[in-house]
């Protein structure tokens, strides 16, 4: 049996598995929890990895779950009746961001969390909420997409809510959920008006099928709403920085990880499932409107922050509206096609990639720092940077490439987006560069009010797995900078060319033909 | 007359969100989620019905008679388990936000703010 017929699946059964195994596995010894831990994230990044470069080099990878053969993907008279995950260009390009996300926060759990304060509750939810990542990025299927959204959403606000013994976290995660559940809900109640108009929940038939009717307008409106949501942007943004500023380090990227994925869920029914109905002007104009908006309201709400992660939340927010620009303009101008809505699509699509790494690095930064003297204040704060100069030096590097600052790699996809925005609308590039500017000023006074000035308490450095966690977010951000045009030429652009012109591809690669 | 059953799915979810945006006591946002959920699953099972159908059961069903369609309510078996977990995780965190504050007033709980 050729085992990478099946890494789909197995990218998404084993850490759900491995999720499940762990607290039995910790009940016999920590040191075997740790090692089926590591085992489980290795093999699942070797499969996510292997997908990738197989959906790189040789097209869309169809997995059919109860089939004879797995790239049996409709019975007799062309109609899908099986589930299946798919995973085109940007499926894969997503899975290795998550991947990259999750082996980071595993290094940095491993001597961050404290085996007194639930690490193996910790453990265990990270490996369900890296599934259920993983499970959103290839399905191939609405139904199942519901119930991947719906895993992640109660992961992530058990990881955000686990520290019972402390008052935030649990206020943080009752928000978020409740906010979760209601995107949840109304995705599902989408899914239901495809299903009783079209009889079908496979994404490639019903694209072949909905033709702009009045219910599809509905249903994409719920999708539209419940994904936003779930995203985080503007004005559902609420629940995003409490819930990034009450996680733990660790589990704050995997959520960065898990908003991507509802980004990339957005993608997806905008260009794929949407994408021959044509509504893309005025759906793409709206989420300009909001990605504008989002980036705006959360530069100038990150101004006023004195709690250093609810800080970097915000920054996190304002770089989901710089997605959704690049991507909206791409959208706005889809039925013309013309050059740079292609590069709006690369600019988005590539500062997906930027964000990982660079609001990871923060995060992480910001972990160690409340590891090290037990506030986030940045009243509080000060003079860090002679105790912890390694970590000082990632924030400072997290920072300018948050900003956009050359030749880091927040700069690289951000110029993409400021050129292609600048040709729909100038004023949409300017309000991109002045909330980059911003951003590079609230940073800068982060960065000065925690690290540097007189040593106000000793600090006890970050351990080293902590710091090879946070090191190899850094080396991301300085390769992803120095040469974006590898980065792109072999990732971005085919992810993005998924969205610009994939749609047929996919349809065939599961209807055939 | 066979829209009765959508309308009062829909009407399920009007009072869910009703619940959401005037409640603020927090279990009752948890019963307005709950509402909403039973409107949406109500709606996932009654697309699947069919006039006179008999339970989708191939053994049992007598010959000739028709069948409701069995993918609607595996949906919803599906969703009724996803709700349940999430109301349940929901209600854990109201307990233990009870704990802290000694309230369930969302008004008084505002320690996360701008």
């Amino acid at each position: 049996m050729n085992i990478m017929v099946h890494a789909p699946i197995l990218a998404i059964a084993v850490p759900l598995l491995g999720a499940f195994a762990l607290p039995l596995f910790a009940k016999v010894h920590r040191n075997l929890r740790d090692l089926w831990g590591a085992a489980v994230a290795g093999f699942t990044a070797a499969m996510a990895v292997a997908l990738a470069v197989q959906a790189f080099t040789s097209g869309i990878q169809v997995y059919t779950l109860g089939a004879p053969s797995p790239t049996d993907t409709v019975v007799a008279g062309g109609f899908p009746i099986r589930i299946m995950l798919v995973v085109d260009a940007l499926s894969a390009f997503m899975g290795l961001i998550t991947t990259v996300l999750g082996l980071a926060s595993l290094v940095y759990a491993w001597r961050f969390l404290r085996e007194d304060q639930g690490k193996t509750l910790a453990l265990t939810l990270f490996f369900l909420l890296w599934a259920g990542i993983y499970g959103l990025e290839y399905t191939g299927d609405m139904f199942n997409f519901f119930v991947f959204l719906e895993i992640t959403s109660i992961a992530a606000c058990a990881l955000v809510g686990y520290r019972t013994w402390e008052s935030r976290p649990p206020e943080a995660a009752f928000k978020t959920m409740a906010l979760y559940t209601l995107g949840g809900l109304l995705v599902l109640l989408a899914v239901g008006i495809l299903y009783g108009e079209y009889g079908a929940l496979n994404i490639a038939y019903l694209s072949s099928k909905i033709r702009g009717a009045l219910v599809d307008k509905v249903a994409l409106g719920l999708l539209l709403g419940g994904l936003l949501m779930k995203a985080g942007t503007v004005p559902a943004h609420m629940w995003a920085p409490d819930a990034y500023g009450e996680a733990p380090a660790q589990a704050a990227i995997v959520l960065v990880g898990n908003t991507q994925a509802s980004l990339y869920g957005l993608w997806r029914v905008l260009f794929t499932l949407f994408g021959g109905a044509l509504f893309a002007p005025q759906v793409g104009w709206l989420v300009v409107a909001l990605g504008t908006l989002t980036l705006l309201v959360a530069v100038l709400m990150a101004v006023i922050q004195v709690d250093l992660t609810r800080l970097i939340a915000y920054g996190a927010v304002s770089q989901i509206g710089y997605m959704l620009l690049g991507v909206g303009v791409g959208l706005t101008v889809l039925s013309g096609r013309p050059e740079f809505g292609l590069v709006a699509i690369r600019g988005g699509v590539f500062h997906m990639l930027n964000d990982a790494a660079t609001v990871g690095l923060l995060f992480l930064a910001a972990g160690a720092v409340y590891r090290a003297v037990g506030s986030k204040d940045l009243r509080a704060l000060g003079g860090l940077g002679h105790d912890l100069k390694w970590t000082g030096g990632f924030f400072l590097l997290g920072a300018l490439a948050l900003a956009g600052v050359p030749p880091l790699n927040g700069f690289a996809s951000k110029i993409l987006i400021y050129q292609s925005s600048f040709q729909l609308s100038p004023i949409l590039a300017a309000i991109a560069v002045l909330g980059s500017i911003l951003l590079l000023a609230v940073f800068v006074r982060a960065f000065q009010g925690a690290f540097l000035g007189p040593r106000l308490t000793k600090a006890e450095p970050a351990p080293l797995s902590m710091l090879v966690a946070m090191g190899a977010l850094a080396v991301l951000v300085i390769a992803l900078g120095l040469v974006p045009g590898f980065f792109l030429e072999h990732l971005v652009n085919p992810a993005a060319d998924a969205l610009w012109r994939g749609r047929d591809l996919y349809l065939a690669a599961v209807l055939g033909g | 007359m066979g829209n009765f059953a959508f309308l009062a799915a829909m009407l399920l979810v009007g009072i869910g969100l009703w619940a959401l945006v005037s409640r603020r006591n927090l279990i009752k946002l948890a019963i307005g989620l709950s509402i909403i959920q039973s409107g949406v699953n109500l709606f996932l099972v009654s697309l699947g019905y069919v006039r006179g159908g008999v339970a989708p059961i191939y053994t049992y069903a007598p010959p000739g008679v028709p069948m409701v369609l069995p993918t609607p309510q595996a949906l919803t078996l599906t969703a009724i388990v996803i709700g349940l977990a999430t109301t349940a995780l929901m209600l854990a965190f109201i307990v233990v936000i009870y704990r802290h504050r000694g309230t369930l007033d969302a008004g008084k709980i505002r320690e996360l703010k701008g």
